[in-house]
């Protein structure tokens, strides 16, 4: 998040899209809830109709995968009533004349046909938005999770940017991170094309750095593969092995066929996890380790601020701490990799990471820091961009409308989004362990409007049959007030009717984001 | 000191700004004043008036956490007469339910008959669940209410335990409407609120309905603000044990990205309840269902406690140095034979980032490839 959680109840306007707030960060829609009891302006824009909406002023329902094209049509309204402020636009930004030209052609009757929003209401929204003090965007899976993800994202910055919300209190392009540390675990360079700090692993200084921090030579200066194109490289035979610490690919990985029959086909699989999960049963060794509750840490929260981690209980068994497993392996393998603690580790980390250098446990015992922090007396950096971008100005970037790469037809009638409900967590390793949670969720559904339900003949509650162009699954209908008509929403916790047989394995280029929330399905009774 | 904004509590005088209330401005100079209803954050309700104290020139007692603080005024926090009034309201609230807790003083002969009906009716405790940690029985014993005469009020609507999560038990309710300030203000998630008049009154969720078939999202905010023992966590009841020792260590929740601070109570190596942490960012108390409720996967007996190794088809249980020494081997033997780039690391968004560090090191400094990533796009 480029802003805090607490600052988003400060907007005179808050533009929600593509996140269920409620469900899938509960704590922190509270702040937007308030804000709206507040009287200030929630608008939702999503394909359901989520919770949230019951909190909002506006809901604007986009068809699923179209919005580039609303986003374009807000600026295309703004540039036209000269609602974008100019001295922003001027000082901080550069590439406004592209984006001028290129949202010309999405007048709001355009992108009525395009997304399904009435004219009207891009028009009125586009003027709150603009209007606004201080505006705030939040997003969340429902932007990223497409084949044009990245471009999504950039839509959306040139949106706050156009009318100068960002760098500001209130304001800001906010991402929800959907679990606990991915914010950390891309901090820490926990991705294919860079260490620590998204410092790149084919710049030769980054690379130089390391090598002498590291004690060690020949580093890779070539990025790696994401975990999409492991499996698909697996499936042909093209990859060897795998070490998975803590995640359970699975249930949560698009196109489960493929992607089992990619993990059946590695030479060797070592699974680090706290329960035998769908991945870790398949796997040739499995290694037992801590959860949080057992461990001294520090997670990243979505908006940047460093926490601190407790053990609380003893771990059972003879289960041991993940960073030891991995020194342990790594030693074994003749490289000497040893730490007393995990604060020693921190330290390091410290070190080679500018934006936590001035960060120690000491100073984060009571309340977590904001990164970037470079030094031991710099506050941490709530907001970001207050006076310059990353890259010195803000970028606009021309962007066009691209259609999902699956669209429905007569075999495929219905479109599929899939996501999180309140009750479960990801792929439920954890939550379904607690009765009270199963008893409130216990099993997944197919939810599907009534309209919808109507036409196919079916009843809610009644078990049905989902079939897309990869495969098949088998749930209960839910017949809910959420659905539009025409879509159709399943979670995907479930391993016994994981909504990833389903979904499209097909990436954006850059983000290397699946499409889990656009693929083309049809319904049938179950037998 | 100018009179413009001063007010004096306790013939001590006190700046103060505009808009805060008594209450405030006497807190924030270390000033005692008891509360029940007032719930930061939140509109003033005046509901339980315990924090009535004297204003010079007011016909009545001033409910201290609604009224503003006005330049002049002159305070008595604690006067005779407050003491009086305290008493009174607090010896009406325990007279109005079950709140058989030590305060209560039995007689010996009440206490036999007091055993029996704890044997004949299973929801009538013998000592309240929340003993010791009750703002009520705080403030009966620094007031020093003697309760002894006053006839124990049976429960005006039976235990509601139909949710897997909380227990409802209107009969040590005292209606203070902290739990509906709570769910109304601060979650937002308005699925409960007074319902009844007079003597009637009661705490209801939508029509008078279990909590389960409302609004509500167990998000367990209610429990965590209720005074006295009317809402308590399900499976604190069931597994904490009473007067023995526990531990609270503040950590972060391992749900979402939000990042809520929580405060985990210990007892026996087992997390036995989890609070939000008070007055801290990012979630100010503040949890959800799963971050307050979904900690049984920690004592699961599911865990696993052995690595495991694949042999015939089947995971079978091994030795640390059999298993490290297994991993070690195939490594080496991959890399060499088809080299680094054909192996892979997935690390995890849920684990530490100390764990996220070494996860790349490991990948970068000793498998020698790139090939790292987590699951956070999925
Ligand atoms: S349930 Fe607790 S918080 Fe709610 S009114 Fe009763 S005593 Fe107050
Ligand atoms: S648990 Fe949360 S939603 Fe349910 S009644 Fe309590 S505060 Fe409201
Ligand atoms: S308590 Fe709920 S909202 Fe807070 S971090 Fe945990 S899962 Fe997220
Ligand atoms: S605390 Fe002030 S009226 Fe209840």
């Amino acid at each position: 998040m480029t802003n805090t959680i607490a600052d988003i109840e400060t907007a005179d306007v808050i533009l929600v899209t593509g996140s269920n707030t409620t469900e899938n960060h509960p704590v922190l829609s509270t702040f937007i809830k308030r804000a709206a009891l507040k009287g200030n302006t929630v608008i939702v824009v999503d394909p359901r109709k989520i919770k949230l909406t019951e909190h909002s002023q506006n809901w604007l329902r986009p068809n699923p995968g179209t919005d580039i094209a609303w986003i374009n049509g807000l600026m295309n309204v703004i540039i036209q009533e000269k609602l974008h402020n100019s001295e922003f636009i001027k000082n901080r930004t550069e590439g406004f004349e592209a984006i001028q030209e290129s949202v010309k052609l999405y007048t709001p009757e355009y992108v009525e046909k395009i997304t399904g929003i009435p004219a009207h209401d891009i028009i009125e929204t586009a003027r709150l938005f603009a209007k606004a003090d201080k505006a705030s965007i939040c997003y969340c899976m429902g932007i990223t999770q497409h084949t044009c993800g990245t471009d999504n994202v950039k839509s959306l910055a040139n949106l706050s940017m156009l009318c100068g919300h960002l760098g500001k209190a209130g304001g800001g392009v906010n991402p929800l991170r959907g679990q606990n540390n991915v914010q950390g675990a891309c901090d820490m360079g926990g991705l294919p094309n860079v260490f620590t700090a998204y410092q790149k692993v084919d710049d030769p200084n980054a690379i130089k750095k390391y090598e002498a921090f590291w004690n060690i030579t020949g580093l890779s200066n070539k990025p790696g593969l994401a975990v999409t194109e492991m499996i698909h490289k697996a499936e042909k035979g093209e990859f060897k092995s795998l070490y998975i610490i803590g995640e359970n690919p699975l249930v949560s990985d698009p196109d489960l066929n493929h992607a089992e029959k990619g993990f059946r086909n590695l030479e060797f699989l070592v699974v680090q996890d706290i329960f035998l999960t769908e991945t870790a049963k398949i796997a040739d060794v499995v290694l037992p380790s801590f959860c949080f509750a057992e461990k001294n840490g520090t997670f990243s929260n979505t908006e940047r601020r460093v926490q601190r981690v407790r053990k609380a209980v003893e771990a059972p068994g003879f289960a041991r701490e993940d960073w030891k497993i991995t020194c342990e392996i790594a030693t074994r393998m003749g490289t000497n990799m040893h730490y007393n603690s995990a604060e020693e580790i921190f330290k390091e980390i410290r070190q080679v990471t500018p934006s936590y250098a001035g960060i120690t446990w000491e100073r984060i015992e009571k309340v977590g820091i904001h990164w970037p922090c470079p030094t031991v007396d710099h506050p941490g950096t709530p907001i970001l961009h207050t006076t310059k971008f990353t890259r010195g100005k803000g970028l606009f970037h021309a962007i066009h409308h691209q259609p999902p790469a699956e669209l429905t037809d007569e075999k495929y009638p219905l479109v599929l989004t899939t996501g999180r409900v309140l009750y479960h967590y990801h792929t439920g390793s954890m939550t379904m362990k607690s009765d009270g949670l199963n008893e409130m969720s216990p099993e997944c559904f197919v939810e599907i409007s009534q309209n919808d339900a109507a036409k196919l003949d079916i009843v809610d509650g009644e078990m049905v049959n989902v079939f897309s162009r990869r495969g098949k699954i088998k749930a209960k209908l839910s017949i809910s007030s959420k659905a539009v008509d025409g879509t159709v929403f399943i979670p995907f916790h479930f391993a016994k009717a994981a909504a990833n047989r389903l979904t499209n394995a097909k990436i954006d280029p850059v983000a290397k984001i699946p499409e889990f929330k656009v693929c083309a399905i049809t319904i049938q009774k179950a037998a | 000191m100018s009179k413009e904004n001063t007010i004096t509590i306790d013939n001590k005088q006190f700046a103060f700004k505009a808009g805060e209330t008594i209450l405030e401005v006497a807190k924030r100079n270390n000033i005692f004043i008891p509360t029940l209803c007032h719930l930061k954050e939140t509109t003033p309700t005046g509901a339980c008036r315990i924090c009535i104290v004297e204003v010079k020139g007011a016909r009545d007692l001033v409910p201290s956490c609604a009224a503003p603080a006005v330049s002049g005024m002159f305070v008595r926090s604690e006067s005779p007469e407050v003491i009086k009034a305290r008493k009174n309201i607090i010896q009406l609230m325990l007279a109005s339910g079950n709140h058989n807790c030590a305060i209560r003083k039995f007689e010996p002969d009440d206490w036999t008959s007091f055993h029996l009906k704890v044997l004949k009716e299973d929801n009538y405790n013998e000592l309240c669940p929340v003993w010791g940690d009750c703002k009520l029985q705080d403030l009966a014993y620094r007031y020093q209410v003697v309760t002894k005469l006053l006839p124990v009020s049976l429960s005006k609507y039976p235990m509601e335990t139909v949710n897997p999560f909380i227990i409802r038990d209107f009969s040590r309710c005292i209606l203070c409407g902290r739990c509906v300030q709570a769910c109304r203000e601060i979650q937002v998630n308005n699925a409960i609120d007074f319902g009844y008049r007079g003597a009637k009154a009661k705490i209801v969720a939508g029509a008078d309905v279990p909590l389960k078939d409302s609004d509500c999202v167990f998000c367990g905010e209610c429990v965590q603000v209720c005074p006295v023992g009317a809402l308590i966590p399900k499976e604190t009841f069931k597994n904490k044990k009473r007067f023995e020792k526990t531990e609270t260590v503040r950590t972060t929740c391992s749900y979402c990205g939000v990042g809520c601070q929580m405060e985990l109570t210990v007892q026996d190596n087992k997390i036995v309840e989890i609070n939000g942490a008070e007055d801290v960012e990012p979630n100010r108390g503040s949890l959800c269902v799963k971050g307050r409720y979904g900690y049984d996967f920690v004592a699961s007996p599911e865990r696993l406690t052995t690595p495991l190794i694949k042999k015939n088809g089947k995971l079978e249980e091994a030795s640390w140095d059999e298993a490290l020494g297994l991993v070690a081997a195939r490594f080496t033997e991959i890399k060499t034979k088809h080299g680094a780039d054909l192996m892979g690391v997935l690390t995890s968004a849920r684990v530490t980032n100390e764990d996220n560090y070494i996860a790349q090191k490991f990948t970068r400094s000793v498998l020698k490839t790139n090939n790292i990533d987590h699951c956070a796009r999925l």
